[in-house]
């Protein structure tokens, strides 16, 4: 008995030690980051690797905050990823709530084309996206990007399929006691589905802050960037301050990082929602 | 005096007629931005890829001339061919790496949510932010990886980013390393829903690990797989940000791919005609393999 007793252990030792290298693997890159930030341009590609420097710079951090005016460009990243959020969480959740549960004659070839959109990847729309911004006179501005942003149909989809499994009853009941539309809207459908709205508002916000080609086309103006454009401020033709470049990557990574410690469950859920057909 | 009967058709009708009100008017808000800034512009897309415009001066119709060109253009072809090496390059990785770690997870370990949250790490981190520190690391002279080839004797290792042959592939090690904790996400949910009591009749006939992965686990796990695999190859072929930062498309066009060549045609040469019609033909290599799997689902997917 205590041969398969400790060929099990070994199995689950094995297991262990695969599991912690390849969770090493997904680290490395983020620890190599953090620890050039915090030194000399010059001593990051030192060899052999020296993960804790000697003096921290955390002067780097105060250089590239300063010279890529990180305050401006995090404050227009987060208006752009809140706006946007709050935009999905409010028309999505109220299209989403007619789709599934108000009945009139057009509702599910409305609805069909919705589904048929979400098919069209953003690349192959933004060049008309961009001609109306442009018709529009919002080039080169932060609503540009809001308004692109705003009104995706994976919204709509997403809390569609989650809305659908509410119980008819209970709106019935409600209906029958008089209640508006808007008022089952507000108190019974919205406090019912948490979880999927904070799903939606996680992936909304964080997918606006790592959105890269989106201001890569609309922004121009220095002063109108997003984080993801200044993280790209230390490339220039005259050499790349690694270093900087690491501080900026830094800081445009972890607000990210800790809203997803705090919100895991929601990412997951959220993801397993999508893939769990 | 109504009957009954009419009485109640009457209020029916009311009810109907609000409820249609408020069906419309929910999706107005949403409608209109969806109108205005997704249908539209998909419309137009179509429309626009049989002009030559340059966003600027007059709208010329050229028919398909674009899409005859595309294919006589060395670039696009290029980007075509990049992106299907591309994607076959990294999504069986991805595909056998994030099944690998999900179905590890999956045992009862302790950590279990530790390890899941290391593992989905890098995929919600920024792609600019990532493919900066993996350019670093490729770094030919002085990046990591190349030093520690030569401290264990590799005299000339290939120059990653900046080589014609190794620029592609670098690419997809990182890419790959960046996304598989998405599908492993997807697949951890996959295999929870596989009953356990499966596993346990296997362990009474003795079943090794491999026969019960193979007789019990693919095949449960296998709408997962489908689901997964076409999600993986659809969002291969949107690859652009990795390129931009990382590559530009070189050396050369050796990792130029659709989505850079449609970005690159728009916004650098303000061919924007020409260019949507690039961007419809990706649009239905898309098309073509979603439809392949809502066949698939119906033939492939067994239990």
């Amino acid at each position: 008995m205590s041969k398969v007793k400790n060929k099990k252990f070994v199995n689950k030792f094995f297991l262990y030690i695969i599991l912690i290298l390849g969770a090493i693997t997904m680290v490395v890159p983020f620890l190599w980051m953090i620890s050039s930030s915090l030194k000399l341009n010059k001593d990051i590609f030192n060899f052999p690797i020296r993960w804790i420097p000697q003096n921290p710079r955390w002067s780097n951090y105060k250089e590239a905050w300063q010279a890529a005016g990180f305050t401006r460009v995090y404050l227009n990243t987060f208006m752009v990823a809140i706006s946007v959020t709050l935009l999905q969480l409010i028309t999505c959740s109220m299209s989403a709530y007619s789709f599934a549960k108000l009945r009139y004659k057009m509702r599910d070839k409305l609805f069909l084309g919705y589904l048929a959109t979400l098919m069209v990847p953003f690349q192959v729309i933004m060049i008309p996206q961009f001609l109306i911004i442009k018709n529009l006179r919002l080039s080169d501005s932060l609503l540009a990007l809001i308004l692109i942003g705003a009104f995706s149909p994976f919204g709509v989809f997403l809390l569609r399929q989650f809305f659908i499994t509410i119980p008819d009853e209970i709106l019935e009941a409600a209906r029958i006691d008089g209640a508006s539309e808007i008022r089952i809207y507000s108190t019974i459908i919205m406090p019912l589905c948490k979880p999927a709205l904070a799903s939606l508002a996680i992936f909304s916000f964080v997918f606006s802050w790592n959105d890269f080609l989106g201001p890569l086309i609309y922004l121009s103006s220095p002063e109108k960037r997003t984080i993801q454009l200044a993280i790209r401020t230390f490339q220039t033709i005259n050499g790349t301050d690694f270093a900087l470049v690491m501080a900026a990557a830094v800081c445009a990574t972890l607000p990210i990082i800790i809203i997803y410690l705090f919100a895991q469950k929601y990412f997951i859920e959220g993801i397993a929602m999508t893939g769990g057909k | 005096m109504e009957s009954n009967n009419q009485i109640i058709k009457n209020k029916k009708n009311n009810i109907n007629k609000n409820e249609t009100i408020w069906g419309y008017l929910f999706i107005l808000p949403n409608f209109i931005g969806f109108l205005i800034f997704t249908l539209l512009p998909v419309l137009a897309a179509f429309l626009m890829s049989f002009t030559s415009w340059d966003g600027f001066n007059d709208i010329n119709i050229i028919g398909i001339k674009n899409y005859l060109m595309a294919f006589k253009d060395e670039r696009f072809v290029d980007s075509f061919v990049n992106t299907l090496y591309f994607t076959i390059g990294s999504v069986p990785l991805t595909i056998i790496l994030a099944m690998a770690i999900a179905i590890a997870l999956n045992k009862k370990i302790k950590g279990i949510n530790a390890f899941r949250a290391v593992y989905f790490l890098p995929y919600i981190s920024s792609v600019v932010a990532v493919a900066v520190v993996f350019q670093a690391l490729y770094n030919p002279e002085f990046g990591p990886i190349n030093s520690v080839l030569h401290a264990i004797g590799v005299a000339n290792p290939p120059r990653w980013l900046s080589s014609t042959t190794w620029a592609l592939p670098s690419v997809i090690v990182m890419s790959v390393w960046k996304s598989a904790g998405y599908y492993m996400v997807m697949f951890l949910a996959g295999l929870q829903g596989i009953p356990t009591y499966l596993y346990e009749a296997a362990d009474l006939d003795g079943c090794s690990n491999w026969q019960k992965f193979k007789t019990i686990t693919l095949p449960m796990l296998s709408p997962t797989t489908f689901f997964v695999t076409i999600m993986c190859i659809i969002n291969s072929f949107k690859i652009f940000d990795q390129i931009y930062v990382m590559t530009q498309g070189g050396p050369g066009t050796s990792t130029s791919v659709l989505v850079y060549n449609i970005y690159y045609e728009a916004f650098q040469k303000y061919n924007f005609g020409y260019a949507s019609a690039q961007a419809f033909i990706f649009f239905l290599l898309i098309l073509v393999v979603t439809l392949i799997q809502f066949r698939g689902q119906q033939k492939w997917v067994n239990y």
